[in-house]
């Protein structure tokens, strides 16, 4: 049986699924449930100074459904806690006396001033926590009051908070990082000079779900009024991934440890997470939308997953996938595949055929009895069509062998590889040597 | 109650009353908003779609169930309606399983159909229920149509010559128009008085008038008509009913299992309908079916369908022969019926068995006797009262082109014209597409 057991910056947790920084982690009786339930740690929801903030009384979720409103994605307008910063403290410092074997990170945003960071630092460290988040990505709310995602998106800033906490306390610093920026390299590089531990990513993504067009409101609508959320959920996860593997590759932050967030859902995107450089990951929406349970799935799934594929450890998993993660200049143009299309699988929908007619290439065939079949001389191999086809497998992409006449371009298939650094059509292409 | 289905001979209220409203009430429970988007989203929205290519009235089912999908039933409806103006009814009685959802490709992928029957009526019934008709009548051309028949040959054609601006005056020999939407369909297929709603609801368009009780052949003629109307367009459907030609069949108990349904379907009263305790019904297609299922749902101790040939001759498709099977109704297949046994009053009938030689049915020489109260023929309908001057073919009206019969100026669809399968939405195909011919020969 594969090992589960997590250790991020030292914090030991017994599998590598943390609850994110949210509801789910608001309070003692929440985290004492998902303790119960499995997670492996928390993030605790962000601490601020007192007064705690407020929230609106309204509606401050939105949500993007799929078939049978299953939530693809989902949107708030919720501030950090709204409960007084001693409460908080007391029951951090609880729960994690009573589960010791669990991760126990605090989130904090205060006002960038040093005197703020220095003031509260103490107060959680007294807590017994295992480690601080600083939260620089809501992208609501906050922001505008001079915190979070302002911060996130200034990369100067961060290191300057990630330097005073360093500083002021002995527990490891995760900077949180916000995806509304352009390039996601800057902030991983501003937190690691300043002497962060680890970066977690994503916070959520700046978004409107919905309007209302009955009443022309944003959802959710406060009043007839809506403003912009943080977008979550399995929709989000590709821009995460995106963004956890450009950290994974830069040179400059290669090796600082990550932490996995955005749209873990099921075991599979948690192991993808693994792969792109993530040491663990932290789960919110999933939670939030089908309860604490789910971690059952999860680490079952991932530790069947290992053993099959002979992983012992979460470090085995690790970064994997990073060498494979390239830019385009270096993708062998000598890869030639076409569309494959399983007459025995086919169920004749013929959708293949109207993407490829409509908006692609023209290189899938329709017959009178609609058998449809692939034209190996128009066939660019784009994908759409095994995209759309609702059968799996049903249409596969399959390589020309090296040798053999590529019937559109009417050369023949090189086993060498070659890229677009080398290609003739390059202006400021290199010679292969 | 004093009646039970063991109480012998023929009788009313085998059941009580509750348990007759149970037994006759929706086939299938109509979709709620969110199963129909939970059905719609299952369909693939198919590249030329098979579906369309199946349905006789080519309505563009992918289109109406996308419009579902986005929260716009009408639109979705009116995509129906445009091809079929009697989608409402042909969503309830349109045997599907042989159409539209055998064509679906998910029917392949997993033996399971979009369930398109449903949705469509999801989509018909939210527009009807609001009263709404989303059609109007071009500018009036000043021509005159007679319709003979108010059945949905009849209404699909009558309403397309409407929206074109012509003048259509019906003629229907019954009471009631409607047709067999009205008289034959199986009552649990169509509660409510839905038929009568959406007779209704088409006429909202305008410029039909609908005279009831009207008979071509006793009260009009067809050369009246021509003489009196620009075009006329028969949609008669199939008056007759076949005979057993076997001995016994004048006796009492012995019944066409049409006039049977239409008495049921024109009941007030379910329990004052009368039913055998022993119900034999011969034949094999819907109308055996549609009364073998009533009779048991009346109350019928037993009921048994003959059919003379194997179950995979049976044109009732396995889909209504499961239904009937669910509700208690025995099959017995390869046999036919020799003699309705009984004094003055049908107690048995007496049938034999048959076999599929490769030279016609021939009887085995196996006797064997069922208990009978009640025999029902479903031996098939005839056209009855055929006008002279239109020439037929098969028992039918001949037709070329869209419904053009052999005599200038008249078209036929419908179950009465030859061709086709009947069924309701064949009928709507042949009356509206023959509307179609008839404007253009109009304005031509
Ligand atoms: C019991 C039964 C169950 C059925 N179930 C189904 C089903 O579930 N699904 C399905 O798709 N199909 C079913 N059918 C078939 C379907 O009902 C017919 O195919 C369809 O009604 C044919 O329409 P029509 O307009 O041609 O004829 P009809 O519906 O028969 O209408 C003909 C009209 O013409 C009138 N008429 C007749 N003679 C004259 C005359 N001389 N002068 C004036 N008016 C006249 C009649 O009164 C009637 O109103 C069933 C049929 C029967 C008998
Ligand atoms: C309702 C809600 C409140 C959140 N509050 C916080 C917060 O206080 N601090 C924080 O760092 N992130 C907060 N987040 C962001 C989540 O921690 C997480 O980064 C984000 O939702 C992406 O992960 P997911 O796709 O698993 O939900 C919040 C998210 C939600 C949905
Ligand atoms: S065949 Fe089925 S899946 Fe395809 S368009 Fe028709 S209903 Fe949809």
């Amino acid at each position: 049986m594969a090992d589960l057991s997590s250790n991020f910056l030292g914090i030991k947790s017994p599998n590598p699924f943390w609850l994110a920084s949210a509801p789910p982690t608001d309070k003692e009786y929440n985290v004492v449930r998902a303790f119960k339930a499995g997670w492996g740690g928390v993030v605790w929801k962000t601490l601020g100074e007192d007064p705690n903030v407020v929230n609106v009384n309204g509606p401050r979720y939105g949500a993007v459904y799929g078939a049978d409103r299953r939530l693809l994605g989902m949107n708030n307008i919720e501030l950090i806690t709204d409960r007084p910063l001693e409460v908080n403290l007391r029951e951090i410092k609880a729960v994690k006396a009573a589960w010791p074997d669990r991760a126990m990170i605090v989130s904090l945003m205060v006002p960038c001033e040093e005197e703020s960071w220095k003031r509260i630092l103490p107060l959680v460290e007294d807590t017994g926590a295992d480690g601080i988040e600083l939260n620089f990505g809501c992208p609501h709310g906050m922001s505008e009051r001079g915190m979070g995602a302002a911060v996130g998106q200034v990369p100067e800033y961060i290191e300057m908070v990630a330097r005073w906490c360093k500083q002021t306390t002995r527990m490891p610093v995760i900077v949180k990082l916000t995806p509304n920026i352009t390039d996601i390299r800057y902030p991983a590089r501003a937190a690691k000079r300043g002497g962060a531990d680890a970066v977690s990513l994503i916070n959520t993504v700046s978004s409107i779900t919905s309007v209302n067009l009955d009443t022309m409101s944003p959802e959710p609508s406060i009043d007839g009024k809506g403003s912009h959320g943080g977008y979550c959920g399995p929709a989000v996860k590709p821009i995460a991934l995106n963004m956890v593997a450009d950290i994974a590759r830069d040179p400059e932050t290669a090796g600082m440890p990550i932490s996995g967030i955005g749209g873990v859902t099921t075991w599979r995107d948690a192991a993808e997470f693994l792969s792109l450089g993530a040491s663990n990951v932290q789960v919110c929406t999933a939670a939030m939308t089908y309860g604490f349970k789910i971690v059952e799935e999860m680490k079952t799934g991932l530790s069947q997953w290992m053993d099959e594929k002979g992983y012992a450890s979460i470090d085995q998993v690790v970064g994997r996938a990073v060498p494979n993660v390239t830019d385009w200049q270096y993708l062998n143009l000598n890869y030639v595949t076409k569309a494959r299309i399983s007459q025995d699988d086919c169920i004749k929908c013929g959708r293949c055929y109207a993407a490829c007619e409509d908006t692609s290439h023209q290189a899938i065939s329709m017959s009178a009895d609609r058998v449809f079949e692939v034209i190996d001389a128009e066939c660019v191999a784009c994908n759409l069509c095994v995209n759309v086809c609702p059968v799996q497998d049903c249409i596969t992409m399959e390589r020309l062998p090296a040798g053999t006449v590529d019937a559109r371009t009417g050369k023949v298939v090189s086993d060498e590889y070659a890229n677009w650094t080398q290609h003739p059509n390059n202006p400021s292409a290199k010679a292969a040597e | 109650m004093t009646n039970s289905p063991y109480t012998p001979g023929i009788a009313p209220a085998r059941l009580d009353a509750d348990t007759l409203a149970g037994n006759f009430t929706d086939l299938h429970h109509p979709l709620d908003d969110h199963a129909a988007l939970v059905a719609a989203d299952r369909c693939y929205f198919c590249h030329d779609a098979p579906c369309i290519t199946a349905c006789p009235t080519d309505i563009d089912i992918p289109l109406f169930i996308r419009q579902i999908t986005t929260g716009m039933p009408d639109a979705a409806a009116k995509t129906i309606l445009d091809q079929n103006i009697l989608g409402g009814m042909c969503a309830r009685v349109c045997p599907t399983e042989t159409l539209c959802e055998q064509a679906c490709v998910r029917e392949m992928a997993e033996g399971k159909p979009v369930l398109i029957g449903q949705l469509q009526r999801y989509a018909t019934d939210t527009l009807m229920a609001k009263g709404v008709h989303p059609f109007a009548r071009a500018a009036a051309t000043g021509k005159r149509v007679a319709v003979v028949g108010a059945g949905p040959a009849g209404l699909a054609c009558a309403h397309r010559l409407a929206m074109k601006g012509h003048d259509v005056v019906m003629f229907d020999a019954r009471p009631k128009g409607g047709g067999l939407n009205e008289y034959g369909i199986a009552a649990y297929k169509a509660v409510g008085g839905f038929a009568e709603a959406e007779v209704d609801w088409l006429l909202q368009i305008g410029g039909i008038e609908v005279k009831t009780g009207q008979a071509l052949g006793r009260d009009v003629t067809l050369d009246g008509l021509q003489a009196a109307f620009d075009a006329v367009f028969l949609g008669m459907g199939l008056a007759g009913v076949n005979a057993l030609g076997t001995p016994g069949e004048d006796k009492a108990g012995v019944l066409d299992a049409v006039g049977f349904i239409e008495d049921l379907r024109q009941a007030d009263d379910l329990a004052a309908l009368p039913v055998g305790r022993n119900v034999v019904v011969i034949g094999g297609g819907m109308t055996a079916i549609d009364a073998a299922v009533q009779s048991k749902l009346l109350g019928a101790e037993t009921v048994t369908v003959l059919y003379r040939r194997g179950r995979e001759k049976m044109p009732a498709s396995r889909y209504e022969q499961d239904l009937a099977a669910s509700k208690g109704v025995r099959f017995i297949f390869n046999a036919m019926p020799l003699e309705a046994v009984g004094n003055g009053s049908v107690i048995a009938l007496r049938a034999e068995y048959t076999a599929d030689t490769g030279n016609g049915l021939q009887p085995t020489g196996e006797v064997f006797e069922l208990p009978a109260d009640m025999v029902l023929k479903a031996i098939g309908q005839t056209l009855d009262g055929a006008p002279t001057g239109v020439a037929l073919t098969g028992g039918k009206i001949a037709v070329t082109g869209a419904g053009r019969t052999s005599a200038k100026g008249v078209w036929a669809g419908g179950d009465c014209a030859a061709g086709g399968e009947d069924l309701t939405v064949t009928a709507v195909a042949e009356g509206r597409d023959a509307a179609e011919d008839i404007h253009r020969e109009l304005m031509a």
